[in-house]
């Protein structure tokens, strides 16, 4: 199990995934359901196990529209589309996952591209 | 010839909306000695009644019949009305149109014509009914209470409370019952022995409570406000009256390896015994299977360390009768044996152990003093597993049909209490519905998942199996994951299904009380008598009656105490007077009524009887005790010569109505 990848979940999302009482109202109500392998209910669950790397291989996380009616209906206030975000941005932000290094970006100085846009593509991601 | 009126109730849609009312009185006025016959939505209704009680007075009835719902229901409400207005209740006859016709039909034309058959019945029943009158008998002022646990003793503390007196009679050497077992209580965690020890010595204390400890009821004769009652005192060896509790013979005993019951076998006792510190009463007791010398004659050690001289060796069984008004069965319940679930391998490791025995192991007074270690190598478990269900709601083939009720709350308690004391414990609890009705429950079973992090997890545990390692392989279903877990467990906790006590049936048929499938005491209305044995006198305490929890258990203890006073309040209680007689012209005296008779109603008499020659002679005839006979009908069936007949329910009123029926 690995905790400290749940912590970091746990954290971004705000969520307290031990709130959930397994009703499974989030995945009855989510609009991308047909879409997904893993369900809404399904990300709390295996958030609350540890159990993050099949979530985090898994193109349903990109399937949540983030429409938020899960968080919205959630009878207990866990707020399963936080989850979903937390396990997207945790991928996105996986170490060495940056597009540049700042040794590429004089090499690609370029007086029609302004800056700024250098610096968001090279996005610094690290743990 | 009498005089009838027929009242056929609708009861709302009840019945008119399967038997057509109107056919129903408009064919039974045409019966012969019917001079009136109507129908009305709601006979029960107080212009229903009113409507009786105007045609009674305007139309002269001498008899009534109401076809309405079960007699069971209403049958004394319209008798209550007919004799306000000066007819005799037994002149009215009720004929089951609802529960018997509308209720089990859909056809509406041979619903109808059932109804009109059931009244026909009535009416050719009520052509030979008599008036009656009902005698009356004394209330003896007394209570017995069989069983001492929890629920006896409220019941006792209350009825004690308003003044009666009140026997407690516990087959085991203690009061106190299974929560003396319990460690702590949900959902407000405080100690089963505290709150439980104070109630055990106010019964002692309490001067109408007497308790007859390591006792056991023989038999049970009589009826409501008149019970006797044989008790059998088992010998216990020891003089209760001398015995001071000191406890030196319980250690100076050489017997040690006795099966220590209260522990339930974790550890061991000697052969004389005090069950535990707080017992009431706070006597030794000799075992009888164990003691040396009673075995063999060889030892008396505990005869000679005793200051108070109260080991008697000579001891025997002793039988007292006594007399009781009220009667409450409080027998309680047990777990059920697991072994015969071979697949959580109950039987082959010790490591695998039922939620009771879980209890004595976190508790003080336990077999590890409150330190929750393994019972194979006394080492703390790091992994617990909690299995519900076990044996609970199954197929009668498989086990209980039921749900135990009392699991998913005290599994709760045990997964917190151990995440609270052991924070390095991993604690899973398998469910397949968490059930926590009640107040403050659902409260407690989400604070063990979300402030103690147990892991709840949806799903049977299939198998357990005991490693080389001295671990438990718990193999199981995750059903949201849709997965197979395997679980390594140091400690697998089974929560094993109640089952009523195994006194509670022959206690039964002493009391001719009745009984389900399940053994548990059936109530005299599910929802509106809950705490009254359909016998009359005889109430219901506790998990003898279904499974409950312990604010359950007191409450309903104190509700059948309540029904325990209002007929102990009572100087003289009116006798039904449907019962047998006699027709001593006509008994041979072959004594098979007497032997049928579940209530010892009949006895047998010499008597001179004028021959038509004018000598005499001396014949032995039956004779009933009109306030013993409940009216059950055994001995008229019986009698072989037809001398027995019971007042409101003749042979002749029963042929008259089946001939009704079959015209």
């Amino acid at each position: 199990m690995d905790n400290s990848r749940k912590e970091q979940i746990l954290r971004i999302s705000g969520s307290d995934v031990r709130k959930c009482m397994r009703c499974g109202k989030c995945s009855a109500t989510c609009p991308s359901y047909d879409e997904m392998e893993y369900h809404p209910h399904q990300f709390v669950y295996m958030v609350e196990q540890g159990n993050i790397e099949k979530l985090m291989e898994s193109p349903s996380i990109f399937k949540c529209l983030t429409c938020f009616a899960c968080v919205e209906r959630c009878p207990r206030g866990v707020e399963p589309a936080k989850v979903v975000e937390a396990v997207r941005l945790e991928v996105i932000r996986q170490q060495g996952m940056n597009h540049l290094t700042a040794d590429d970006l004089p090499g690609l100085l370029d007086d029609d591209l302004p800056g700024q846009a250098l610096m968001t593509a090279m996005r610094k991601y690290a743990k | 010839m009498q005089r009838i009126g027929v009242f056929v109730c609708h009861c709302g849609t009840n019945i008119a909306g399967t038997v057509d009312v109107k056919a129903v009185a408009e064919a039974l006025g045409r019966e012969p000695s019917v001079v009136y016959s109507t129908d009305y939505t709601y006979m029960c209704s107080e212009s229903g009644q009113n409507l009786i009680k105007d045609t009674i007075v305007s139309k002269k009835l001498t008899g009534v019949v109401i076809c309405s719902c079960s007699p069971r229901m209403h049958e004394a409400t319209f008798r209550k009305a007919a004799a306000s207005v000066g007819l005799n209740p037994y002149m009215v006859e009720i004929a089951n149109i609802r529960e018997q016709c509308s209720w089990i039909h859909k056809d509406k034309a041979e619903a109808t014509e059932k109804a009109i058959i059931l009244g026909r019945a009535a009416i050719a029943k009520v052509q030979l009914n008599t008036p009656l009158t009902a005698g009356e008998s004394p209330v003896v002022k007394r209570a017995l209470v069989i069983g001492g646990g929890i629920a006896g003793i409220q019941t006792a503390l209350d009825v004690a409370e308003a003044g009666f007196e009140v026997d407690i009679v516990e087959k085991k050497a203690t009061i106190g019952g299974k929560m003396t077992q319990i460690d702590k209580t949900f959902p407000t965690l405080d100690c089963a022995a505290c709150i439980l020890t104070p109630k055990m010595v106010d019964c002692a204390q309490n001067e109408k409570i007497k308790i007859y400890s390591y006792s056991e009821i023989e038999s049970v004769t009589g009826f409501v406000g008149n019970f006797t009652v044989k008790i059998r005192k088992k010998a216990r060896f020891v003089d209760e009256t001398k015995c001071t509790g000191c406890g030196l013979c319980t250690e100076k005993c050489p017997v040690k390896k006795v099966p220590n019951e209260f522990n339930l076998g974790m550890d061991n006792r000697r052969a004389i015994y005090i069950p535990f510190a707080q017992a009431v009463p706070k006597v030794a007791t000799i075992d009888a299977n164990y003691c040396n010398m009673l075995k063999n004659g060889k030892c008396g050690v505990c005869s000679k360390v005793c200051t108070a001289g109260a080991i008697d060796y000579k001891q025997t069984d002793t039988i007292v009768e006594e007399k009781y008004g009220a009667i409450v069965a409080a027998t309680g319940f047990n777990p059920i044996d697991v072994s015969q679930y071979g697949e959580y391998a109950y039987n082959q490791s010790k490591d695998v152990i039922t939620s009771l025995e879980f209890e004595r192991l976190t508790n003080a007074a336990g077999p590890t003093s409150g330190t929750l270690l393994r019972p194979s190598d006394g080492k703390h478990p790091h992994t617990i597993v909690f299995v519900q269900c076990v044996g609970s709601r199954c197929t009668p083939e498989k086990g209980k049909s039921y749900c135990s009720k009392i699991c998913c709350m005290y599994t709760a308690k045990h997964a917190m209490l151990t995440r609270e004391k052991y924070p390095d414990t991993d604690v899973y609890v398998f469910y397949i519905d968490v059930r926590t009705p009640g107040k403050n429950f659902d409260e407690f079973y989400r604070r063990a998942v979300e402030d103690y992090g147990v892991h709840y997890i949806k799903g049977a545990v299939g198998k357990v199996s005991p490693r080389a390692d001295g671990t438990l392989d718990v193999q199981a279903s995750d059903l949201i994951m849709g997965e197979q877990l395997h679980i390594n467990a140091d400690l697998v906790v089974l929560a094993a299904a109640i089952e009523p006590d195994k006194s509670a049936r022959p206690l039964a048929t002493m009391l001719t009380a009745s009984m389900d499938t399940n053994d548990f005491f059936t109530e005299a209305h599910p929802k509106l008598r809950p705490v009254e044995s359909p016998t009359a006198g005889v109430f219901l305490s506790g998990m003898c009656q279904g499974p409950k929890d312990i604010p359950e258990t007191v409450s309903q203890a104190s509700a059948c105490a309540a029904k325990v006073i209002g007929l102990l309040a009572k100087d003289k209680l009116s006798c039904n007077p449907c019962v047998a007689h006699s027709n001593e012209n006509m008994c041979n005296g072959c004594s098979q009524c007497a032997n049928v008779c579940p209530y010892g109603a009949i006895t047998y008499e010499e008597k001179e009887f004028r021959m038509p020659d004018r000598t005499t002679r001396i014949r032995r005839v039956a004779s009933v005790n009109p306030a013993v006979c409940q009216g059950c009908g055994a001995c008229t069936v019986t009698c072989p010569s037809g001398a027995m007949d019971l007042y409101g329910f003749s042979n002749r009123q029963i042929m008259s109505e089946v001939d009704a029926i079959c015209k």
